[in-house]
């Protein structure tokens, strides 16, 4: 069984639930950028947690199945069309041997994800099917597909699960234009200014476009670091450090001006100081969020953080019940 | 060089621990590092995710519902303390050569994309601009300044495989070079450049700020594991390995990627236990002795 893509759209990637233990070697966690869409299409489609699927970005590929399939489409509200005619999204699909599935304009966030039953059936490499396209290996071929290329189709698996039609509304996901996303303060936290430091967590920092899998910039006031003697090797501007290990989801502000969170696919170190870092339950967020969305970084303490982790994992446990 | 007399433990939110043992770069911040790192990795403690040992840091990845925080960080500071009351501090390690064709015409004319709103002196090469800086007479002292000793990777990451690499030589006879004011958009593969006091080699073709010193014909990071010295795995550098330049012209710049191309090559590499003390006691004389042992190989 295979999906044949007829148009890839804009950037469409295998991803998983990602590549863990060799962030060291600079190769990055990748998987879906919002891992809880990606379970929730796994679990309508019928799999379990760690099949592959295709995370789109923005605009959507065609493709058809050579077989009769399931597939399941969540993540950023799209419209769901199967030879053209509008089906539902969060809910399981028939996609009938031949049938073109394509897709609308999405209305918010910017990744959407299809999963089908039994998985894309690519070769794990390190672990893991998730895409790495700088280091050119994991997901189809090392890359974001392209027209023509077919999709090997896993064997649809046997789950004790009962079949889960259509997600219940308070399981979706919502898509608003200004959110909260909890961090953690530290790392480098102690060489941002007075200022700096309130700007960063009182300030509204609005996404630019330059915004993808790597990191998100935002603009707003900026947030200045301490003009102080710098450490050798750590370079010339104040927002420099001593390369170092990056933490996924900590927010560098290079010259003082545009905080960049790192994401899935971020470089896992370099030479720019970071203040704070997402907490883990807030990291899907970032896939639902597009350019012009507004956010403010609200700290927490490490207890609220793990707090906030049980409940991501209670909700994650409603979806696998 | 004193390091701080306590690293500075910091949470990168739920799943990150951060340990700086010094904000600036040394040897021994480095050595320390790597210990602690080596140290952690042989606990196998369960919920450990990933230890990535940088320059003057080391980074934790955990999973807080298999490893409290509080017992992660009680493990390290434990580790750290055995680690700086260890008096011989010895890694076993290899010295391995890495063939660079200096001011090669790859490296150049990117140069000379990234010149007005990249570069400090936008007229001129990198390499000029990294002699001035130095204080040497001009490219070709810098490039024999950059092979004759050798280098320690003192970290790994950025994109996959790239070493980070520290001078081998005490700190006044350090190369420093400032980085591109604005990063360019575009380094050839295997590109020797060269950021504040670290060399590093760009493993795969994409953005970058360090000023480019030249290009070596050997890969890094092959994700198919052709040639022999990735059987094991697909990065070739491993924090610790200690890296000897040796410069080469075209000619033997294009036998050796005939030999990568043919997967043939292997790099020429020897075994050796790198001892800190020594090292900081008598850096020429240690270095001698590390390639001797490479030219014994």
């Amino acid at each position: 069984m295979a999906l044949e893509i007829i148009s890839p759209g804009l950037a469409t990637t295998v991803q998983d639930r990602g590549r863990f233990g060799y962030y060291r070697y600079g190769i990055p966690q990748g998987g879906a950028m919002d891992q809880y869409s990606a379970a929730l299409a796994n679990r309508l489609a019928g799999n379990t947690p760690d099949e592959a699927l295709l995370e789109c970005t923005y605009l959507g590929p065609q493709l058809k199945s050579d077989v009769d399939a399931v597939i399941a489409v969540t993540g950023s509200p799209v419209e769901v069309l199967v030879d053209g005619e509008s089906v539902a999204q969060n809910s399981r699909i028939e996609l009938r041997a031949g049938q073109v599935l394509s897709f609308g304009v999405i209305k918010a966030g910017s990744k959407f994800f299809i999963a089908v039953a039994g998985g894309i059936d690519v070769p794990k490499v390190l672990g893991s099917r998730s895409t790495y396209p700088i280091g050119k290996m994991g997901g189809f071929e090392g890359r974001s597909v392209q027209a023509g290329d077919v999709l090997p189709v896993g064997t649809t698996l046997t789950t004790p699960l009962a079949p889960l039609n259509t997600a219940p509304a308070d399981l979706i996901p919502t898509f608003e234009r200004e959110m909260q996303v909890r961090v953690m303060l530290g790392l480098y936290d102690h060489k941002l200014t007075d200022e700096g430091l309130a700007n960063l967590v009182e300030a509204e920092w609005t996404l630019t476009p330059v915004a993808d899998r790597m990191g998100l910039r935002f603009d707003g006031p900026g947030a200045a670091w301490k003009q102080e003697q710098q450490p050798f090797g750590a370079g010339q501007d104040p927002s420099n450090i001593t390369d170092a290990g990056y933490a996924v989801g900590s927010i560098q502000i290079p010259g003082g001006t545009q905080p960049i969170v790192l994401h899935c696919d971020a470089v896992s170190g370099g030479g720019y100081a970071q203040a704070a870092t997402v907490i883990s339950a807030d990291m899907d967020l970032f896939a639902r969020m597009s350019p012009g969305t507004k956010v403010r970084f609200v700290p927490v303490t490490m207890q609220e953080a793990l707090d906030a982790r049980a409940a991501r994992a209670a909700l994650l446990q409603r979806v696998w019940s | 060089m004193t390091l701080p007399a306590h690293a500075r433990y910091s949470w990168g939110a739920d799943e990150f621990l951060l340990v700086e043992i010094a904000p600036d770069m040394s040897l021994e911040a480095n050595f320390v590092a790597n210990s602690m790192a080596a140290g952690l990795e042989e606990q196998s403690l369960p919920g450990i995710v990933d230890i990535c040992p940088a320059n003057a840091s080391l980074l934790i990845r955990f999973n807080p519902d298999e490893l409290a925080h509080t017992a992660l960080q009680e493990t390290l500071e434990r580790l750290e303390a055995e680690v700086r009351r260890a008096t011989v501090q010895e890694l076993e390690t290899r010295i391995i050569e890495v063939p660079v064709w200096y001011a090669d015409p790859y490296t150049a004319e990117t140069v000379q994309r990234f010149r007005q709103g990249y570069h400090q002196q936008p007229e001129g090469t990198d390499l000029d601009y990294a002699a001035a800086v130095n204080g040497l007479s001009g490219a070709e002292e810098f490039i024999t300044r950059h092979h004759e000793t050798p280098w320690i990777v003192s970290m790994v990451g950025f994109v996959a495989g790239l070493p980070f690499l520290f001078q081998l030589t005490p700190r006044e006879r350090q190369l420093e070079v400032p980085k591109y004011l604005s990063p360019r958009t575009d380094t050839p593969p295997l590109t020797i450049g060269i950021g504040g006091c670290f060399t590093a080699h760009y493993s795969v073709r994409g953005a970058g700020g360090y000023q480019m010193l030249g290009i070596t014909p050997t890969p890094i990071f092959d994700p198919e594991q052709k040639l022999p010295d990735f059987s094991d795995f697909m990065v070739l550098f491993r924090t610790g390995d200690i890296v000897k330049y040796r410069p080469v012209d075209e000619q033997e710049y294009r036998a050796i990627e005939a030999e990568v191309a043919a997967g043939t090559y292997r790099y020429k590499q020897a075994a050796v236990t790198f001892t800190l003390s020594d090292a900081l006691a008598d850096p020429d004389g240690y270095n001698h002795t590390l390639l001797e042992a490479l030219n014994g190989a």
